[in-house]
């Protein structure tokens, strides 16, 4: 992998920093009036997810880190590692419950998903914007409860629970934005 | 005026019509500042043969010239050395609002290009210059008051430590305690500056200028060193909100100092790997004739006008900043 001079961080590059993969959030060129220019760098740890800053002087180098995000399709989950396959090269990688992060509940098979990948292990798991599951178990919804907010949770295939409207019934199929875990409207079979 | 088109070149100015006349205003306030007290207005060239040696400064290196391709050229980091050869032919007291360049500067306070408002006093010292530093900013941004605090008093404030004392172990640590982090272990000097640039200048010049002066003498640049303990630079420093504005001396002028000088600041070049660069012998030849005791100083007229405009970015006060060019 090249090395990267500080002039060249830009927000988005990934490095290696202390051996993990990191992506530059933000990069300062500090000076005094004479003497030793700075960059003061945020960075984002990719494993861990903190963000970390760091000067270097001006001019230092830091490697570049392989990092790239991949559309995977989702096989299946053996408790331990959810597995995904690239659907060109039929390429199978695994991922733990760290990269999953949020993503695990709204998988069920075979939805693309992007997978960020250091030297080819994913570091997250990003699930489709919308996702569609049908609901295994809610309350009967109460006829003629209209309420503005009126809703109840139901529990979905995948396990997950989301809050759906009280119209909403057992069996139906829904569709889910992952971005904020809401429901968006019912799907017609 | 309309809006551009999606995708059409940006050919526009950064800094606005008010802005802009803002900024001539001031270059007016600066001509009559500087006629009144008697200082004549030179204008020297941008080119020069000897670049500067200070390692921290990059210079921006010329494609041969057609008129004389023997010779490297250089756009100039500062006109400090042609101004010295005036004074040291007789000129007086003189000023000069000129361009700069610095190859590998750019940020919210840096362009690769910038205009510096310099000046050199016959006769003064850094005190008596700092005074003239105070009535330029009252005239430029109404500031009526200033206050003057030595390098050492400002670390002592901030950071509770002697700067001229502390080690390099010492300055990590302090820095460490202030949640900042240099990523490689530094030498002293540049511990200090990235104290200075990191915890202290950003607290200082508010609510009114801030004048730093004696420096380290691993800082003294062209300044000359006060005999005491520890010896002191007579260098000083003006910020105001924060931002670093100009670096002015009680300028050197024993030849055989500055050439031990230029010197040494090839052999800091060489331990960076840096190529060395030649020496600005028709400077030394000037000192040699006699240049007066003089003080001088050098203001970075972009940040002054950015300040006077409450802008947040040189950008917004140069009318082509670097990346419209």
């Amino acid at each position: 992998m090249a090395s990267y001079s500080t002039n060249q961080f830009k927000a988005g590059l990934k490095v290696l920093l202390e051996g993990d993969p990191c992506s530059v959030l933000e990069n300062e060129f500090v000076k005094p009036g004479k003497g030793q220019a700075f960059n003061r760098i945020k960075l984002r740890n990719l494993k861990t997810n903190r963000v970390i800053e760091r000067t270097y002087k001006s001019g230092e180098t830091l490697e570049g880190a392989d990092v790239v995000d991949r559309e995977f399709q989702y096989l299946y989950s053996d408790g331990e590692l959810w597995h995904f396959m690239d659907p060109q090269t039929y390429e199978q990688v695994a991922a733990g419950k760290g990269a999953m992060n949020d993503a695990a509940p709204w998988l069920k098979g075979q939805e693309a998903c992007v997978l960020t990948l250091w030297n080819g292990e994913p570091l997250a798991v990003s699930p489709p914007t919308f996702v569609i599951l049908a609901i295994t178990s809610t309350d009967p919804g109460v006829r003629g409860d209209t309420a503005s907010g009126g809703s109840k949770p139901a529990t979905l295939e995948t396990g997950a629970v989301v809050k759906v409207p009280l119209f909403v019934e057992n069996g139906e199929v829904i569709k889910i934005d992952t971005r904020t875990g809401e429901y968006v409207s019912r799907v017609k079979e | 005026m309309t809006k551009p088109a999606a995708g059409a070149l940006d050919w526009r100015p950064c800094a606005t019509p008010r802005i802009l006349r803002l900024r001539a205003e001031l270059l007016g306030r600066v001509r009559a500042f500087f006629s009144e007290r008697g200082l004549l207005e030179v204008d020297t060239p941008l080119l020069t043969a000897v670049p500067c040696p200070d390692p921290n400064v990059a210079p921006v290196r010329l494609a041969p010239l057609r008129a004389d391709s023997e010779h490297a050229y250089y756009l100039q980091s500062s006109p400090e050395s042609p101004m010295k050869r005036l004074l040291a032919a007789g000129s007086g007291p003189i000023y000069q609002i000129a361009h700069a360049f610095r190859n590998d500067e750019r940020g919210r306070l840096h362009q690769p290009e910038f205009s510096l408002l310099e000046w050199y006093r016959p006769g003064f010292d850094h005190h008596a210059l700092m005074d003239e530093v105070a009535d330029l900013l009252r005239v430029m941004l109404g500031a009526d008051t200033h206050e003057r605090v030595s390098f050492a008093e400002a670390f002592e404030r901030r950071l509770g430590l002697d700067p001229h004392k502390a080690g390099p172990d010492e300055l990590g640590r302090v820095a460490c305690d202030n949640g900042l982090r240099l990523a490689r272990p530094a030498d002293e000097a540049v511990y200090l500056d990235f104290l200075m640039s990191h915890c202290i200048a950003p607290h200082l010049g508010s609510p009114y200028p801030t004048l730093l002066f004696y420096y380290p003498i691993s800082h003294c640049a062209y300044a000359r060193i006060r005999e005491a303990d520890p010896p002191l630079a007579e260098r000083f420093e003006v910020f105001v909100a924060g931002i670093e504005l100009g670096n002015g001396y009680h300028e050197l002028s024993d030849p055989v100092v500055q050439r031990m000088r230029f010197m040494a600041e090839n052999a800091k070049r060489r331990r960076s790997g840096l190529p060395e660069v030649p020496l600005d012998e028709r400077l030394l030849a000037a000192l040699e004739c006699g240049m007066p005791e003089c003080a001088g100083v050098a203001i970075g007229f972009d940040r002054l006008v950015m300040i006077a405009a409450g802008a947040k970015s040189l950008e917004d006060v140069i009318a082509f900043p670097f990346g419209k060019l």
